[in-house]
């Protein structure tokens, strides 16, 4: 019958289309093992457990970079929860009713800057800052390892004041939308019992938790792939340390900085497995993200209606 | 269906731009882009350069990206932009391993100079190739050690740690200055060696000439390796350096002329040559030239006849401009030598 | 003291450390906004938005190339996401069940998160290295392909949401299911779908790494497709670190520009937010 061929043209015509969605993520994962062969066939495992990155004599060993992207994100994710959280509870639990809209989109605004413009404040701000204080650390301190090495302000500890407040947006707004989905009997049941107000919320956060880890994931996911602002504020050091002070490198940033020279094949090829690799966690972390969040809004079944989505999928 | 219409507006207003002629912002006339990339070293006299050139021809404009020698060089060898610029001089196995021939045309006499901040200390200090060697291998850690207290006698050097900077990028730059402190130090030129990219021993790593300036303006304590412009531009203090015959020479037009004035006679016949730690008297020792790099044989012969034209103006009127950005001109025998190589070119 | 009491002196405590978080927040949002609104305003001048570059050395000049090529490439971005998004968006809101619709929204979720210097390296990969040319069409590429994901699931969720009493009642009408959809749904759904593309527009526009090996830069006034382009994020980051305090000021009066960009756009996009969720609403 005509309508069920126009039917089946339809469908097939709109499947090409979501196919080649489904061909991009294939394609950017082909290409980039493809064009990354030459350094994985010289190198091997030994690529990720190197630490030496010599373009003069062609030793690529990838460990700096992969230690500077999870330290950085790592330290952004212990510095940004908390407040991210704290945002989440203020603005679902305790805020007065009129305070919500603006402070919903004042949180927002922090992910609308783009990355450049968190790396010019980073620059001309917040380093001079960070320097002043690396400063007046008191001297017994500074022998610990981690705020050894003499105070240039940029470092370790910048990009990961920078990558926290980037960051403060995404987790919170997910774990608001789960805050604000947790079922009022919850909560009800707990200040039937005597809670505080508190308590009352530990509970909602208890009964969320899954989503809650998912929304501090899905922020994870976003510092580990953060480029500019890092690149302008971490100084740009392939080395190994736990110092706030030192100057190191991560993933994303030694792709910026080297791509346009890598002037032998070998050397471009390291720097897009390096990419590859770059990939492939974001995509772990974002994906087991997905799951918790997707599970624990399931178990809470109340329709997710569309702004949240629109602004999580903007934020995300 | 405004969905669609929507679409077709977004198709057709990107089509319009797909005119076939680059139009240019001005009158409608036909101009022809020419794209190159590389050092950053004489950025601030390539892009004078092409914007006086682009006046004198409003129909060409010349699109000048620094990204770094070692981009320049890439990029070239990759075929993505037509001219490349490096102050350090490719390889000869990066010669060989490109699709086509490349020769080197020198522009310019440059000084890297050694730029400090010490906020307490006024008196210009004074470095050795060894000493400076040392310092950026990392076995010179403090401003009041022996090694530098004892060619700046006099000067109350604070207690205060080396902060080491250098290029984070594929630098000509740091070509030069690698150049310098390996012919001047051997343990230098086993550890690290000579290339636009080098495996640091120590310090932090900037982005550009611009990077390096900037950042030992802002840390006490530190120490970069600048091209003389961006140190005057940052107004930072930069340092004398003790030459083949044993003077402290100051970075000035004549101490880097000087250096370029004996290998004049000498010079090979690609222009490749190093002029650091060169001989004579009143010769700045972290001297150099820097090039540009074009095909021998460009597929492109209309891009290649305005860059063969463009490099005879720089070589005339262009070295005119050199002097007041701090850059030295090059020596008369140089240019009438490049002029006959420029004819090589197959147009 | 009694536990019932240190119970309310926590909950407090804990209350107002929430409290206090929101401020942590929000000083940095007021910092950089006081800073680019401080520096970049009073940098903006006609000359910004109407000259070009001027070189070393030379005071002024401005950044129109750069506002231009943003717009170029933005441009390109969503002729290539538009279409492949919305009509992705249409097969999976229509087929929502299918094993072929659930890879697809895994993929689109995938991409979603991918780092935007990945979208960059493989634009170099697939449309500069083949044709050995940077280029505005490599550099919008990169750009469409970080905005697909949006595009893709705001479609999908705005289309779902459309009663299905308006598509029953098409279908009953005998319409076939492109027309239904074409007709009458997408066009109920379209105000959103706007927003959608106006959102993910608003996340490009600030985008620089990948731009940084495709776009390339241009220090003329460029906006051919096949040429590379200047664009304001890239400038500014060229500005940004440079040594010339005329160039650091001209940097942060980009930065003012891309800011009031992302906001306009966002603005915009919660405007119809709103006017959607009233007219939505039964």
């Amino acid at each position: 019958m005509r309508r069920s061929a126009d039917d089946r043209i339809f469908r097939f015509t709109t499947g090409i289309f979501a196919a080649l969605v489904l061909l991009l993520v294939v394609g950017i994962g082909f290409e980039l093992w493809r064009q990354s062969m030459l350094s994985i066939a010289k190198f091997g495992f030994k690529f990720w457990t190197g630490r030496v990155w010599d373009p003069v004599s062609g030793e690529f060993g990838a460990l700096p970079f992969i230690w500077g992207t999870l330290y950085s994100s790592l330290l952004a994710m212990l510095i940004s929860t908390p407040i991210a959280l704290g945002i989440a509870i203020y603005i679902s639990e305790l805020s007065p009713k009129m305070l919500r809209q603006p402070l919903t989109y004042l949180t927002e605004l922090l992910a609308a800057i783009p990355s450049i413009v968190y790396g010019l404040w980073g620059v001309f701000v917040l380093t001079p800052i960070v320097r002043k204080l690396e400063i007046l650390m008191p001297p017994t301190l500074r022998k610990l390892p981690i705020f050894s090495g003499p105070p240039l302000g940029v470092g370790m500890g910048t990009a990961a004041i920078i990558l926290a407040i980037m960051v403060i947006p995404f987790t919170s707004s997910v774990a608001r939308e789960i805050l604000k989905n947790v079922p009022v009997a919850q909560r009800e049941g707990a200040y039937a019992l005597g809670a505080t107000r508190w308590e009352a919320i530990k509970v909602a956060i208890g009964y969320g938790k899954t989503g809650v880890i998912g929304a501090i994931m899905l922020g994870l996911g976003r510092a580990l792939g953060e480029t500019m602002a890092v690149t302008m504020v971490i100084g740009n050091n392939p080395q190994v340390s736990l110092s706030l002070y030192a100057p190191q490198y991560t993933m994303a940033a030694v792709i910026a900085n080297e791509f346009t020279e890598a002037a032998d094949e070998l050397y471009l090829h390291a720097l897009i497995e390096i990419g590859l690799l770059l990939f492939i966690i974001t995509i772990v972390v974002n994906v087991i993200s997905r799951l918790l969040i997707w599970s624990t809004k399931r178990r809470m079944t109340r329709v997710i209606v569309f702004p949240p989505v629109a602004k999580e999928e903007a934020a995300a | 269906m405004r969905k669609f219409a929507f679409i077709l507006l977004i198709v057709a207003a990107c089509a319009k731009q797909e005119a076939p002629t680059e139009a240019g912002a001005g009158p409608a006339a036909k101009r022809t882009v020419v794209t190159g990339a590389g050092a950053t070293f004489p950025y601030p006299i390539y892009s004078k350069w092409f914007s006086d050139y682009a006046k004198a021809h409003p129909d060409v404009a010349v699109n000048y990206q620094s990204i770094g020698s070692g981009g320049g060089i890439k990029q070239l060898m990759a075929q993505t932009v037509f001219f490349g610029a490096t102050d350090g001089p490719m390889t000869d196995e990066q010669l060989k391993s490109a699709p086509a021939p490349i020769m080197h045309f020198p522009t310019v006499l440059g000084a890297v100079v050694p730029a400090y901040n010490l906020p307490n200390v006024t008196a210009e200090l004074k470095f050795t190739g060894p000493l400076l060697a040392d310092m950026y291998l990392g076995k010179v850690t403090k401003w009041n050690d022996a090694a530098i207290a004892k060619i700046n006698p006099g000067v109350a050097l604070p207690n205060l740690d080396i902060t080491i900077v250098h290029r984070s990028d594929g630098s000509g730059t740091s070509y030069i200055w690698c150049d310098f402190l390996s012919k001047t130090s051997p343990e230098f030129k086993k550890k690290v060696g000579v290339a636009t990219s080098v495996n640091w021993p120590a310090g932090v790593g900037a982005k550009g000439n611009e990077g390096v300036s900037g950042m030992v303006s802002q840390a006490p304590g530190s120490i970069g390796y600048v091209e003389l412009i961006y140190a005057k531009q940052n107004d930072v203090t930069y340092g004398a350096v003790q030459n083949a015959a044993g003077e402290f020479v100051r970075a000035t037009l004549e101490s880097v002329t000087a250096a370029a004035a004996s290998t004049a006679a000498t010079m090979p016949a690609d222009f490749r040559v190093s002029i650091t730690n060169a001989a004579g008297k009143g010769v700045y020792p972290i001297s150099s030239f820097t090039w540009i790099l074009m095909y021998q044989n460009p597929t492109d012969k209309l891009r290649g006849r305005i860059m063969v034209d463009f490099m005879n103006w720089a070589l005339s009127d262009g070295q005119k401009a050199a002097a007041s950005l701090g850059y030295a001109p090059l020596p008369q025998q140089v240019i009438d030598l490049e002029k006959q190589a420029l004819e090589k070119i197959q147009l | 003291m009694s536990y019932a009491r240190r119970r309310k002196i926590i909950s407090a405590i804990a209350e107002g450390l929430c409290a206090v978080a929101v401020i942590l927040a929000l000083l940095p949002l007021a910092m950089i906004l006081f800073y680019v609104i401080k520096q970049g305003f009073t940098s903006l001048n006609w000359a910004f938005f109407t000259q070009m570059p001027k070189p070393v050395g030379e005071t002024g000049g401005g950044m129109a190339n750069a506002i231009v090529g943003t717009l170029v490439l933005i441009a390109i971005a969503a002729s290539v996401a538009v279409p492949i998004g919305c009509i992705c968006g249409v097969h999976l809101a229509e087929y929502t069940d299918s094993k072929f619709s659930s890879i697809v929204r895994f993929a689109a979720d995938v991409l979603n998160g991918v780092p935007s210097i990945v979208f960059g390296m493989f634009a170099y990969i697939i449309a500069v290295l083949p044709v050995k040319r940077f280029s505005a069409l490599a550099g919008g590429l990169a750009l469409g392909f970080i905005m697909i994901p949006i595009v893709v699931r705001t479609t999908e969720e705005l289309l779902r949401l459309v009663p299905s009493g308006l598509r029953e009642g098409a279908l009953a009408l005998g319409a076939t299911r492109s027309r239904a959809v074409f007709t009458v749904i997408l066009p109920a759904a379209l105000p959103g779908i706007l927003t959608g593309i106006l959102v993910a527009t608003a996340r490009v526009a600030g985008e620089t790494a990948p731009l940084l090996f495709t776009a390339f830069g241009n220090a003329f006034w460029s906006t051919s497709p096949v040429q590379p382009i200047a664009s304001l994020t890239q400038q500014v980051f060229l500005y940004a670190n440079s040594a010339y305090e005329d160039w650091h000021r001209q940097a942060w009066a980009g930065a003012f520009l891309l800011v009031v960009m992302i906001l306009t756009l966002s603005i915009a996009a919660r405007f119809a937010v709103r006017r959607l969720e009233r007219m939505n609403r039964p």
